[in-house]
Order: C-alpha cells, then structure tokens, then sequence
C-alpha cells in the first residue's frame, strides 16, 4: 500500500508542541528563570556567547534553556540572532594589559610583578560530588583581596625587555582588520582572520587539536606564559566627538603561550608565542586556542607543515560548530532521489556481476533486478 | 530583548541582499564560476538548504509566486518549511504548480515540466566544487578552475569505466558551461542534467556552508563530461509511473511491503498529479488506492 508522504506542515507544527513539551518538562518543578542561569551555569553561558560570537549574557541563557541544554544548538541560535543585527561600529582594540583581574597565572615565572591570583579556578578542587550542594547548602562569602591599584604588566612584556621573545607583530599601518561575519574566507589567511576563526571555534575541536600538538603531532613546546581573565573596557570612536565614547566592560580569558623556538632561515631562535583570547572565563578553550594559533603559524616561520593542527584549511574550515553540525546533520534530510540512482547503478553492476559468475542464471536475476 | 522579533522583508537585510545580489550578477556574468560570497547565518541549520534560502530570499519581491520542492517533491517537510519560512517572512504568493511559479527553489531535482524564460531556479548546493573529491584544498582547486586544468576530473571518470565498465557518477555528474568551467549541478541525479542545457530559466546555485554562489545564465552550453567512445547517457526505468504512466520521467522506488514488492512512482509531484488530472493512469492507478485521497495540494 502507497501512503503518500503528506502532511509536512501538520507533522512539522506537531513535533515542535511535542519539543516544547519535553522542554518544559515536568510542569510541576518550577521553570528555569534566564537569571538562575546566567548566575549558576555561567559557564556554559560563556561558553555560548563565545563561540556564538555574541556578547550578551541574557540572551546566551534565554539560548541555553531554549535548546534544553545542547550547548551547539544554544551557539546556533545565538548566531542566527546575531547575523540579523545592525553593524555600527567597530570599537579601539581592547588592552588587556589594563584588564581587571579576576585571575592571573604564570607558570614562567614563580613570582612576577603584580603577583599570581588564582581566582574562581577549579584547578585545586577535589573532584569529589558534593551532596551538600545537592541540599542547597549556604555558601559562604568569598575572601579576595582588594584588586590591585595598578594594572599588572602581561608577562609577554617582561620576557620582551630581554629581547628573547618575538615581538607582538605589526601589520601595515593601513590594515584593516578583517571580519569573517561579513567576508567570505579565503586562504591563506591573515592572523586576525584565523584568530577571529578560533575564537569561535568549536572548544572541543581546539582542545583536540591542541592536545595533538602536545602528543608530536607538530609538537611547538609550549610553556603557559599568562592567563589572565577579568574585565576589560570598551571604547569607541565616533566620527562627532574627539575621545573614544566608553562603551562598558566585557570579560574575557585571555592566554599566552610562550613558544621555544629553535630559528630557522625566516626567524632567528627566540621564544614564540601563540594567541587565544574568549569571551568570558574560559581557559580550556583560550589555552587550546592559543595552542592551535602557534601551531598554525608554521609557515610564517618557516617550519615544515606536517600535522593536521598546522594545517589552516584543514584546522579553519572544520572549526565552525554550526556549519558542522549542520552538515553532519543533514545527513538525516531525504536523500532518496540519490539513493535510487545509486540503487539503479549497483543493481546493474551488481546483475553484470552475476552474469560473469553466474552465466547460467544471468537472465533471471537480471529480471530479479531490474 | 522582547522587541527582537522584527524582521526585514524576506528576512535578510538590504545590504546583505545588495551584497548577495552582487554576487549573482558576477555569477551570471562568468557563468559556472563560483564566486565566493559572505554568507550569513540562518534561521535554519546549514545543510538545510542556507544557500538556496538566501539565494532566493535576495531575489524574491511580493510579486513573484515561489515554488520549492525537495527530491522533486513539494511536500517533503523540508520544502514545506522552506515555503513556510518564505510564506511567513516575505508574504508571497507559493504555489506547487510548476508552470505558474515565478522562483523555484528546489533541493536535488529539476522539474520534469520545461521551464520558461520568466522562470527562475534556485538550486541548494551542499559542496560547490567539483574536484573536491579529487582534491580537498580550496586553494589548489581554485587554481585548477583558473587554469582550466581539468585533467584529474577526467582521469577520474576514465577509471571509472577501466573499473567498473562505465562512469559510476549517477549525480552530482560534472558538467562544462559554456565551454569553460566544470561545476557541479548539485546532487540532481544525472538524469536532469539534460534539462540544464540551453534552458530559457535563469539557474542559480546557493551554497551556504561553504560559501560560494555560481549560475547559469538562459540559453547557455552545460554539457555532461564524457568521452566519445563513452558517451554521456541519463538513466533509463524499465516501467513508467505506476500512478500517472508516464515514461521519461525520474522514479521514486516506493517499498510495498517487506518481501521485496515495490512500486516506480513519479518524482516529481506536481507532474505526476497533472498527469493524473488530465486522466493519465498507471498500472497502480488511484481509483484503487485509497491513501491516494490524502493527496492535496500542500498549501
């Protein structure tokens, strides 16, 4: 019987109510407010607004609680949202050397200017489940001392004195930054393309990468220069008044590594650096950052191209979580058209086979087949 | 946050539309090439058709009567969307009726009805590049295209036959336009490639994901790649549709049962259900077939 694939819009409509039911959940516990997420799963909102390249903590949660938790269908949304937004603007570059730390690590120097604070880390926590937390226990105030009157210098600034590390790098005077949400990518591409590609790079992927750096896979011996993660201000300028027009502040995780080099014919030996700055607290995803940003600027000091982090095309084009999602997920759309064509081929080939095996029963299966 | 919901007309704002429409015009003007594009992100995932939406999205005007179909169907649930999505953001007119849309967008089929000059088709296109499977780097195949070097295609296609007796690309089968650049036709099964040949309809191809926006301009050259001892062909079916009876036209096995019985039936709804209007019937013919009832035009 022949039951025509009717009624798309009467299922499409129906398995939305159906999701948003399964969203809500269980009617009678109470449902999530956008604040309690911004404030106790401020990870995660983080996370969302980092590599949906949108800096908006309410909409990150509203995204979050809208995708029951998936946090790459929560990136989407944001992204999707983001691309609709009028562009006024691009503000001055950010100083994190004047960031108002949270948190600041070295692990170059045992104590440097300005001090090592651990801030709200993980890093010494005992992986232990903490059935209090489960009853709702109070937690108590948190003990820091007073934020430091001057700013602390980054640690790339210290080691710059001695000369012994690449400097930050100049572009030409007249280099416009580029910006990926408006120019389609090209290859090879300028830093701050690939940097802006990172940075909204897909965490899991980075962290792999990274990870395979480590392991050989290009190995580029890296040492945690700083991680710093605090506030930072932003300034604009506009055309009317003659002083940048502060805009407010945003938190970021900002990673240096330092890179032993060798020298090779472009560079002499001098410690190297990669890059990776997030939005929000995020160091997994600053750290593997700033290990794939090194590692792919291979070519621009001369070494040999030889592992998958190296490689930009390979690295850029497959960082994006949306489009990779999307087109993992695309899979599951009809593809029968294609799927008869193939059908119709193997079967002939398949009757071709049998034929040459099989020369007595050629006919019949040729019947069969077709 | 509560006033977010204002979109502009079909969706996309001017100066992404001016800047997609700028693209089709180079498009059109260097027809197969593919022209790179900033693509924006949609409200739908990429690989549902993103390119072909804004494609369309930069085209459409209240005016034009939008058409889409997917695997030749106008009902598959993602068409349904997609004309849902226009319907709502662009209030235009849609129709399933080949012959009385203005732009149709469509995902992996050609319509079997012969498109006229007022008549636009907008392709999705999931990879854009040919030689992507030959060679995965954008950067050597953009050389490739500037060189016209087209070799590895047709190295490719001659192993096909030293293997397997004949070329083993039943869609997505490369195609040179006007002489020039090989393009990939979309995942249509080779069958509508014919139908791309010299047709009157502007043919526009969105790619998404992957950013690249390429067409071909009315009454332009696009010739299957072939050799002369093994000439280009489209599949055959052995029987016609079991509903309307028309031959020459592509088929969608339908599975009866799970002891190998199955039915040929029209790919592409619109004609099949015009043929059977017009007293058309197959072998399966739906006097017989109750589940036939349920088919209604979608809108």
């Amino acid at each position: 019987m022949y039951v025509a694939v009717k009624g798309g819009e009467a299922a499409i409509a129906n398995a939305h109510r159906l999701l948003a039911d399964r969203r809500r959940g269980d009617r009678s516990v109470p449902a999530l407010r956008l604040d309690q997420i911004v404030e106790q799963l401020a990870l995660g909102v983080d996370r969302v607004m980092s590599e949906g390249s949108l800096y908006d903590r309410e909409l990150a949660a509203l995204a979050v609680v809208q995708a029951r938790g998936d946090m790459i269908e929560a990136i989407f949304l944001v992204r999707a949202y983001r691309t609709t937004l009028p562009r006024f603007g691009y503000t001055n570059p950010v100083d994190t050397g004047a960031m108002r730390l949270e948190r600041r690590v070295s692990a170059t120097y045992k104590d440097l200017p300005g001090g090592q604070v651990l801030g709200p880390t993980f890093d010494y926590t005992h992986r232990l489940l903490d059935p209090e937390l489960a009853a709702g226990a109070e937690v108590e105030t948190p003990a820091q001392r007073p934020v430091e009157p001057e700013a602390m210098p980054r640690v790339s600034a210290i080691l710059a004195h001695e000369g012994l590390i690449e400097a930050d790098g100049e572009m030409p005077l007249d280099h416009v930054p580029g910006d990926i949400t408006r120019e389609p990518l090209e290859f090879p591409m300028a830093r701050d393309i690939r940097l802006q590609a990172l940075s909204r790079g897909d965490e899991g992927f980075l962290l792999a990468l990274g990870y395979s750096t480590q392991r050989g896979y290009a190995r580029n011996h890296p040492f945690v220069g700083e991680i710093r993660i605090g506030e930072v201000e932003l300034e604009l300028d506009v055309p009317e008044l003659p002083f940048a027009v502060p805009l407010g502040s945003i938190r970021v995780t900002e990673c240096q590594m330092v890179n032993q080099f060798k020298g090779s014919a472009k560079a002499p030996p001098q410690f190297t650096r990669g890059y990776g700055l997030v939005f929000g607290q995020s160091e997994r995803k600053a750290m593997a950052m700033a290990l794939c940003d090194r590692a792919l600027r291979a070519s621009e000091l001369g070494e040999d191209v030889v592992a998958a982090a190296q490689d930009e095309e390979f690295v850029i084009s497959h960082s994006d979580n949306v489009q990779a999602t999307g087109f993992v997920e695309h899979l599951k759309l009809p593809h029968y058209v294609d799927f008869q064509a193939e059908l119709g081929l193997v079967r002939r080939m398949r009757a071709e086979y049998e034929a040459r095996e099989n020369p007595g029963k050629s006919e019949e299966k040729r019947e069969a087949a077709e | 946050m509560t006033d977010i919901a204002t979109y502009n007309f079909a969706y996309l704002d001017e100066q992404t539309k001016r800047m997609i429409r700028r693209a089709i015009l180079k498009g059109i003007a260097i027809p197969g090439y593919q022209v790179p594009f900033a693509s924006r992100e949609m409200p739908m995932p990429y690989g549902w058709g993103t390119g072909g939406v804004q494609v369309t999205a930069s085209i459409i005007g209240p005016d034009d009567v939008l058409k889409v179909i997917d695997q030749g169907a106008d009902d598959t649930t993602n068409a349904v969307s997609i004309r849902a999505f226009f319907k709502k953001v662009a209030n235009v007119a849609v129709t399933t009726e080949t012959a009385k849309a203005t732009i149709i967008q469509t995902r992996h089929r050609i319509p079997e009805h012969p498109l006229n000059a007022d008549q636009v088709l907008v392709f999705q296109v999931p990879i854009p590049e040919p030689l992507r499977f030959l060679e995965p780097r954008e950067t050597e195949t953009r050389k490739m295209h500037a060189l016209e070097e087209y070799g590895l295609m047709h190295v490719k296609l001659y192993e096909d036959i030293a293997r397997h007796g004949r070329i083993a690309t039943t869609y997505a089968y490369p195609v040179k336009v006007e002489g020039r650049y090989v393009m990939d036709p979309s995942p249509t099964p080779k069958f509508d490639n014919p139908k791309m040949h010299r047709s009157p309809a502007l043919q526009l191809f969105g790619a998404g994901r992957e950013k690249r926006i390429y067409a071909v301009p009315p009454f332009t050259d696009v010739v299957s790649l072939d050799f002369e001892d093994h000439p280009f062909e489209v599949q055959t079916f052995d029987q016609p549709c079991a509903l309307c009876g028309a031959g020459n036209v592509y088929l969608d096995e339908v599975i009866l049962d799970d002891h190998g019985g199955h039915m040929f039936v029209c790919s592409d709804t619109d004609h099949c259900e015009k043929r059977r209007a017009d007293g058309h019937h197959g072998h399966l013919a739906p006097e017989t077939h109750l589940a036939l009832e349920a088919k209604e035009p979608a809108e």
